[in-house]
């Protein structure tokens, strides 16, 4: 019973986005006043979408193996939390998710929102019930999550063992709440569109939601890439893998969407730009999901032998942006002129930025889907990977990373200060880290060296907005920038500390040998047998030393039985100053054992960079849902901005 | 500025980054993407020797020889027409086995094959059943379903 009700709530969900569509159309057409009720619709409709998901978690908790589902990626010894968590780590759970949050979220847009006007709301819920209708579809027609099987089978296929891991409970619903948040802000934009009230006050309705859903992007691929470091035992953070950049996509539209939105609401510039940013960044999530979830990664072959999903997905992909750019292209023309600026201006500033990401966007995208593409036309097959986006990517991030200490230093409209001279105590710390470089490695590749000095000349930049002024009196949204433009250089100093100084060994030895690695000296203890819930385990035991202190590291081969697979387990251990790497692997026939052992100087800096950029978007988003609390008057709201 | 012309130069602006980004992007795929090659690709000489590329195939049985270092093996890669020496330093995989679906990323080096890394696929269940899905193994083994 309980997956039907999950069914059942998923197709009165179904109806009512198609209502909310029907009243969106009406009133756009005849003016009538249906306000109050679309968002009521839109609320019902979130709660319905939650119920269905509430009941998926509910089969999946209890392992109820009639249905298909469950049986195909779930089993009963598991433990109750990768019970729960499997629910959203196969293909039609997280569809359900993904609709989940996208009807969720126009829930609370329907709820919260104060400052759009009724017409742009009604049009931008209209929108939201679009997108939402077609994933609906989706679900309903090419993925039901709530299948029956007849008769119900014993016991379910188990869960991928590299996905039973704390991260995969926190990881994906971070990325879609991101993802899906950033829908808001598309339907807002198709809103304004449609009935041309482009201005500051959608800007500022629109930010939260922007800034809201980019703190869970950044979340979420910061977790994800600490994830891939511990669990693939392959010591590395980022492998621009397709399914990584399917997340960077859109982080790098919404970071720029965040920048050139402020322009928006503060001078009422760069209407359109700010427009299509906000299109690009859902239709990068839905790039993203569709990568991810027709299957097209692991081969175009697979995709077209499955074809139902995948051409599914392409279509919605097609009709929605097709559809945006379509509506963009007619109505941008038709946008009021901005405010103007001068040359030297924040505005120029965040055009710059703008323009980086944009560029840097591009590369990914093409890096990304290139191989498909000449897969899909010629058959040969290639990838593309590090190689490529570390040379094209990599130094215009480095040169972002430079403006981004300069950028906040300008003031609106034009700037008359000499602003640059601030620069020069940050300018001297970069150079001075060069040339220590220079004494200390001699043999550091030229983008780690530069990101090195980059880094610490943008640590000293980056806190300048607030040096200049009382630190206490400056507004939460200066903090919360300041926070995220200092973790970018925390994380850049961690990137181009593991890319230098990083030590490795890889060798056989017997238990009560000794390998080093960096400064520690590490000693087979033994390698014994043990086990969980649903896996047997062989687990070495490392003693590590350096100087004084000793460590002890247990890494493990874990060898599960549904379905049949082996990981390997790394042992890390965390220091202030680098983490202690430890993998195990086979046994040699002599009696030693193979062990790869890192020693990695400050690589931990890379997710508190990634932390602390998330955090500063925290802050930045507390003080203006703050700051609109407090009931201002129009025109100081405009000249204070 | 005039309003009309500030709109006029970020458009250009815009326009040009752009075809930045796409130019960019030729030139680095034009020299930095690994193409994927089967044994019997490399025995038609399609492969230039150093050029980073990945090989696929089927672990031959009986063809994996660990070296005395105990990290070091050489074994022999196949695609039922043409078979591929290759050597790696490190850990394999997990279900790296003879007689299983493995893509090594690496490059030629005077006929034999120099892997950086090698990747199989994580999952037992999913192995191709004949050498003829090779194709779809590629990259598998680094997707993950996340």
């Amino acid at each position: 019973m309980i997956a039907e009700t999950g069914l059942i709530a998923l197709w009165l969900a179904a109806g009512l986005a198609a209502l909310q569509v029907v009243l969106m159309t009406l009133a756009l057409r005849t003016r009538v006043e249906v306000g109050r009720t679309i968002r009521s619709i839109a609320v019902v409709q979130g709660a319905l979408t939650l119920i269905a998901f509430a009941m998926l978690v509910l089969v999946f908790a209890r392992s109820d193996m009639s249905v298909a589902l469950v049986f195909e990626n779930s089993h009963s010894a598991k433990p109750f939390i990768y019970k729960v968590a499997g629910t959203w780590g196969n293909h039609e759970g997280s569809m359900l998710l993904w609709v989940t949050v996208l009807s969720v979220a126009g829930a609370f847009f329907a709820l919260l929102s104060r400052r759009t006007s009724e017409r742009t709301l009604v049009a931008a819920l209209g929108a939201q019930a679009t997108l939402a209708l077609g994933f609906y579809a989706f679900l309903l027609i090419a993925s039901n999550p709530f299948a029956r099987l007849f008769p119900a089978p014993p016991d379910g296929r188990g869960l991928n063992p590299l996905l039973q891991d704390p991260g995969l409970a926190f990881h994906p619903p971070t990325l879609y709440l991101g993802y899906v948040g950033l829908s808001v802000a598309f339907s807002l934009a198709v809103g304004a569109l449609l009935t041309g009230e482009v201005d500051s006050k959608l800007a500022r309705a629109m930010r939260p939601w922007v800034l809201g859903a980019w703190i869970l992007l950044t979340l979420g691929i910061t977790a994800g890439s600490y994830w891939a470091y511990y669990e693939l035992g392959w010591g590395g953070y980022w492998f621009w893998d397709p399914v990584e950049n399917a997340s960077l996509m859109p982080w790098l539209a919404a970071t720029a969407l965040l920048h050139s939105i402020n322009v928006l609401a503060a001078r009422g510039a760069l209407k359109a730009w700010t427009m299509m940013l906000a299109v690009i960044a859902f239709s990068m999530s839905m790039v993203g999901t569709f990568l991810v979830r027709s299957g097209i990664l692991t081969s175009v072959h697979a995709f077209a032998i499955d074809p139902e999903r995948g051409t599914f997905l392409l279509a919605l992909l097609a009709i929605y942006v097709g559809a945006a750019f379509t509506l963009f292209a007619v109505r941008a023309a038709t946008l009021k002129e901005g405010a103007p600026f001068e040359l030297v201006s924040r505005e120029t500033g965040l055009v710059i930025n703008n323009l980086l990401l944009s560029v840097i966007l591009g590369i990914v995208f093409l890096g990304t889907l290139y191989p498909l593409f000449v897969e899909a036309v010629s058959g040969e097959k290639l990838s593309v990977g590090a190689p490529y986006f570390n040379a094209v990517a990599g130094p215009l991030a480095l040169v972002l990373a430079v403006l981004v200490g300069v950028g906040p230093l300008l003031s609106w409209r034009r700037e008359r200060r000499p602003v640059f001279k601030q620069l020069t105590v940050p300018t001297l710390l970069g150079v001075t880290a060069l040339v220590i470089t220079f004494i200390l490695a001699p043999g550091m590749t030229i983008l780690t060296r530069l990101g090195l000095m980059v880094a610490t000349y943008l640590a000293g930049a980056s806190i300048l907005p607030l040096v200049r002024r009382n630190p206490l009196r400056a507004p939460l949204a200066t903090w919360g920038m300041v926070i995220a433009h200092f973790g970018i250089a925390v994380a850049l100093a961690g990137m181009a500390m593991n890319g230098a100084f990083t030590s490795e060994r890889l060798a056989v030895i017997k238990p009560g040998e000794t390998l080093s690695v960096g400064p520690w000296t590490v000693l087979l203890k033994d390698v014994t047998p043990t086990a969980g819930k649903n896996w047997t385990a062989l687990e070495g035991e490392l003693r590590a030393t350096r100087g004084d202190s000793i460590t002890v590291l247990k890494p493990q081969t874990r060898y599960f039985s549904d379905p049949p697979t082996e990981t390997s387990e790394a042992a890390i251990e965390t220091f202030w100053n680098g983490q202690l790497y430890t993998v195990i692997g086979k046994p040699d026939p002599s009696g030693g054992w193979q062990l790869r052992l890192w020693w990695k100087p400050f690589v931990t800096l890379i997710w508190a960079g990634g932390a602390l950029i998330a955090l500063g978007g925290a802050i930045a988003l507390l003080g203006r849902l703050w700051r609109r609390r407090r009931v201002q008057p129009e025109w100081r709201k405009e000249r204070y901005a | 500025m005039k309003p009309k012309n500030q709109r006029l130069v970020l458009v250009v602006a815009a326009v040009v980054a752009v075809l930045v980004a796409a130019l960019l992007a030729m030139w680095g795929l034009r020299d930095r993407a690994s193409y994927f090659y089967t044994p019997a690709d490399l025995a038609a000489g399609k492969a230039v020797n150093g050029q980073a590329m990945r090989l696929g195939g089927m672990v031959e049985r009986g063809s994996i020889q660990r070296q005395p270092d105990g990290v070091t093996i050489r074994f022999v890669v196949t695609d039922g027409q043409a078979r591929t020496p290759v050597v790696y330093r490190g850990i394999v995989p997990d279900l790296f086995r003879e007689g299983s679906g493995a893509v090594a990323e690496g490059r030629l080096e005077n006929g034999s094959f120099i892997a950086d890394t090698i990747l199989a696929k994580h999952d037992e269940r999913y192995m191709p059943p004949e050498l003829g899905n090779l194709a779809a193994e590629h990259k598998a083994g680094k997707t993950l379903e996340r």
